[in-house]
């Protein structure tokens, strides 16, 4: 990333700052407005929200943010209130570091080109679960109790396929940075044709599979959202939390799908890169941001669509789910690329 | 939390015992001690006031309790205080979701001590009326069990289809809930004009829905991992429980009042089946209802075709006295066996009512079907038995 003027270390982390903890209402907003309200209404043969703001409902969760500001902040009487206060935080505080290296153009990442890009984004990304279990440790509840050791259980299976999935990637486009992986799939070819470059979800279509279904999983999306798991455990490790701790809860949830599904665009769909477009062409700074919005839109569908039509998995299939299935799979399918690479 | 909880009865340990365990081997299992979890009465998943202690051993039931009483009304008692006609608001309100097919065995048992019998064309439109009810509260159930086990946009689909039936049971009675539509001796009033050519629209949508149900539901495999083998009722213990309906041919036995009973209504005029199911799981009982829900509407679409003409009310007195007499009558509602028990002194009102509910019977299973289940499964197969808190607690 190079800026124009030069300024202080100090001002550029604190303008990047900014700019990501920008970044993480706007997309949880996005992602909520988008799919969970409206989206999910229409699949459901209902409206959804249609008055706030005057044009279908646009201000829905705009005016509830503001709602939840507004209200109490409650702290149950038998909570270690200070463990419970932190909690929301550091779920969000993961969401956030993971946004840190996300590309959006040739020249820029929205605040840091790391070399281990992935490997990084994917580490921080279990900082979550600390948070959950010191929100339902410390809520003094059962029901939170039960909802974030469930939670532990599920985002610990579940961080290995993820992981795993992502390496047929890695193997195929020999680097972990980000950049480099969306520049391998806007400047390569699929067997000598380079038309469309090559997008990996052409070649590791399973390890795509396999990273939307773990990344559901790490959301604690439907079907694997034992731990908030609302008609049996009410909200889980949410239950206790009221007002704008909720709020960060929820900013944190959609924030995460949010980053989840760009992470998902850029190592599988190309990123911000066009295809016919060269990639080293300026307009795609400006353009860049816009085609992986774009993208993450398309990949959020289809989580979100998963959302909204399957049961949840019991605590127990769920675990089979992963070891049995996911992770078994996901290391045939790094074996095949890595035999494949060699071979080509 | 499990610390500081006093151990349960009969769970205590010696602790010097611990001691010399640790001495003699090095892995020991720690014991954790249960935990007590209360479910209700205001839990989402118990659909209303359904209170359950559940001592759980992480998250396996140990033993549970279940608590009932929260929604007491006293319908029995109230009865003994009503005229007949007023008492058929009262029932109504039992299982508020069939409120017109609760009418209909208090109404017969009356009718039978006094002897008179409704006209043909009554006795038809109770049955259309008696099985669009059922509809009604079938979809609710399709949709809920859904939502029970985390699928948000079934239960949406379950409204919006009962909200067909719902309007046709307005048009004819003019109540959506509670129609309170019966009379001794027959009905209110006669079905409104073109009411059977939209009630014959809404049953085709029913069946199409019902179609989808199937798609998006029952062949859905995390559904079907989910309730199938969870909560199996044995044929005879369910029978030795009193459990009824729905939740007993899900587990087998071919007995539906409607065919095997004393004869009521029209059901003999048509042509329709009896769905059973082998299994007696969760998955069972949520496949009998959804073929019972689809036979109810190829049986109002038959109903309708064969309705006769006529009147509507039979020649009963102005002011209606019963003679002395008791009469039995049961039938076969949504959720089970409902019968009531009318004694009559020759007054205006019952000398004394005994109601039997389904609801009651269908959930004494429950501790003894959620022994060892886990967390999750408790709420399916409570959600599977399906009861309806007003007709627990009567």
């Amino acid at each position: 990333m190079s800026l124009a003027v030069d300024i202080g270390w100090g001002t550029t982390l604190g303008i990047k700052t900014l700019v990501v903890m920008g970044l993480i209402p706007v997309g949880a907003l996005v992602l909520g407005y988008t799919f969970l309200l409206k989206m999910m209404s229409h699949m459901q043969s209902r409206l959804g929200p249609m008055d706030p703001g005057g044009f279908h409902g646009w201000y829905q969760l705009i005016g509830d943010g503001l709602k939840f500001i507004q209200k109490e902040d409650i702290i149950p009487a038998g909570a270690d209130k200070r463990v419970f206060k932190l909690a929301p935080a550091i779920v969000v505080l993961s969401t956030f570091l993971m946004f840190v290296v996300l590309p959006g153009g040739p020249d820029f990442v929205v605040a840091k080109n790391l070399d281990v890009g992935v490997f990084y984004a994917l580490a921080v990304s279990s900082l979550s679960v600390i948070g959950v279990l010191m929100a339902g440790w410390a809520s003094s509840n059962k029901y939170a109790l039960l909802g974030s050791l469930r939670a532990a259980a599920q985002l610990i299976a579940y961080e290995l396929p993820l992981v795993l999935a992502v390496i047929g990637a890695v193997v195929q486009a020999g680097t972990m940075n980000l950049q480099g992986i969306v520049r391998f799939q806007a400047d390569g070819a699929i067997f000598g044709w380079d038309g469309l470059g090559h997008p990996l979800i052409l070649t590791q279509f399973v390890g795509f599979a396999l990273f939307m279904v773990a990344a559901q999983a790490e959301l604690s999306q439907p079907p694997f959202d034992m731990p908030v798991a609302e008609s049996e455990l009410v909200a889980g490790y949410m239950v206790e939390y009221t007002g704008f701790r909720f709020l960060f809860f929820f900013i944190g949830e959609f924030g995460t799908a949010f980053v989840y599904a760009g992470l998902a665009a850029t190592l599988f769909l190309g990123g911000w890169s066009l295809p016919f477009v060269d990639a080293d062409d300026n307009i795609m700074n400006f353009l860049g941001p816009g085609v992986l919005f774009a993208k993450i839109m398309l990949v959020a569908f289809l989580m979100f669509w998963a959302r909204f039509t399957y049961p949840r998995l019991r605590e127990d299939q769920l675990q089979a789910l992963a070891w049995k299935w996911l992770i078994p799979i996901a290391l045939v399918n790094i074996l095949a690329t890595g035999a494949l690479k060699v071979a080509f | 939390m499990t610390a500081t909880e006093p151990r349960a009865p009969g769970f205590e340990v010696d602790p010097s015992l611990y001691r010399h365990l640790a001495d003699a081997q090095v892995n020991v299992e720690i014991d954790t001690g249960d935990m007590v979890l209360n479910l209700g009465p205001q839990h989402p998943a118990t659909h209303g006031t359904l209170r359950l202690v559940v001592r759980l051993d992480g998250e396996r039931v140990v033993a549970s309790d279940v608590i009932i009483g929260y929604m007491h009304r006293g319908y029995e008692k109230l009865s003994e205080f009503r005229t007949y006609p007023q008492i058929t608001t009262l029932i109504n309100r039992i299982d508020w979701l069939s409120s017109f097919a609760n009418e209909v065995p208090f109404v017969h048992a009356a009718e039978q001590l006094m002897g008179v019998e409704a006209p043909p064309r009554a006795q038809y439109i109770r049955t259309v009326l008696t099985e669009l009810s059922r509809i009604a509260t079938f979809l609710l159930f399709l949709g809920e069990m859904g939502l029970q086990v985390g699928a948000i946009t079934p239960a949406f689909y379950g409204f919006r289809d009962r909200e067909y039936v719902l309007n046709a049971i307005e048009a004819a009675t003019g109540g959506r809930f509670h129609p309170n539509f019966n009379r001794i001796g027959g009905l209110k009033d006669d079905l409104p004009w073109g009411w059977a050519a939209e009630t014959r629209e809404a049953m085709r949508k029913i069946l199409k829905s019902c179609d989808d149900f199937e798609d998006l539901v029952v062949a859905n495999p995390i559904f079907q991992q989910r309730t199938r083998s969870i909560g199996i009722i044995p044929a005879e213990l369910g029978a030795s429980y009193g459990v009824s309906g729905s939740n007993l041919r899900a587990s087998g036995v071919d007995w539906d009042l409607r065919r095997d009973g004393k004869p009521y209504l029209a059901y003999d005029a048509i042509d329709w089946k009896v769905w059973t199911h082998p299994d007696g799981d969760s998955f069972a009982r949520y496949w009998v209802r959804l073929q019972e829900t689809r036979e109810s509407a190829r049986m109002v679409l038959q109903l309708i075709d064969a309705m006769p003409s006529g009147p509507i009310m039979a020649k009963v007195p102005r002011i209606i006295k019963v003679p002395e007499g008791e009469a039995w009558v049961n039938t076969e509602n949504p959720l089970g066996e409902m019968g009531y028990y009318v004694v009559s002194k020759g007054a205006t009102g019952p000398f004394r009512v005994k109601i039997r509910t389904a609801s009651l019977s269908n959930v004494s299973i429950a501790p003894w079907l959620l022994r060892g289940a886990y967390v999750p499964d408790v709420i399916t197969i409570l959600a599977s038995l399906y009861f309806i808190l007003g007709d627990i607690d009567k």
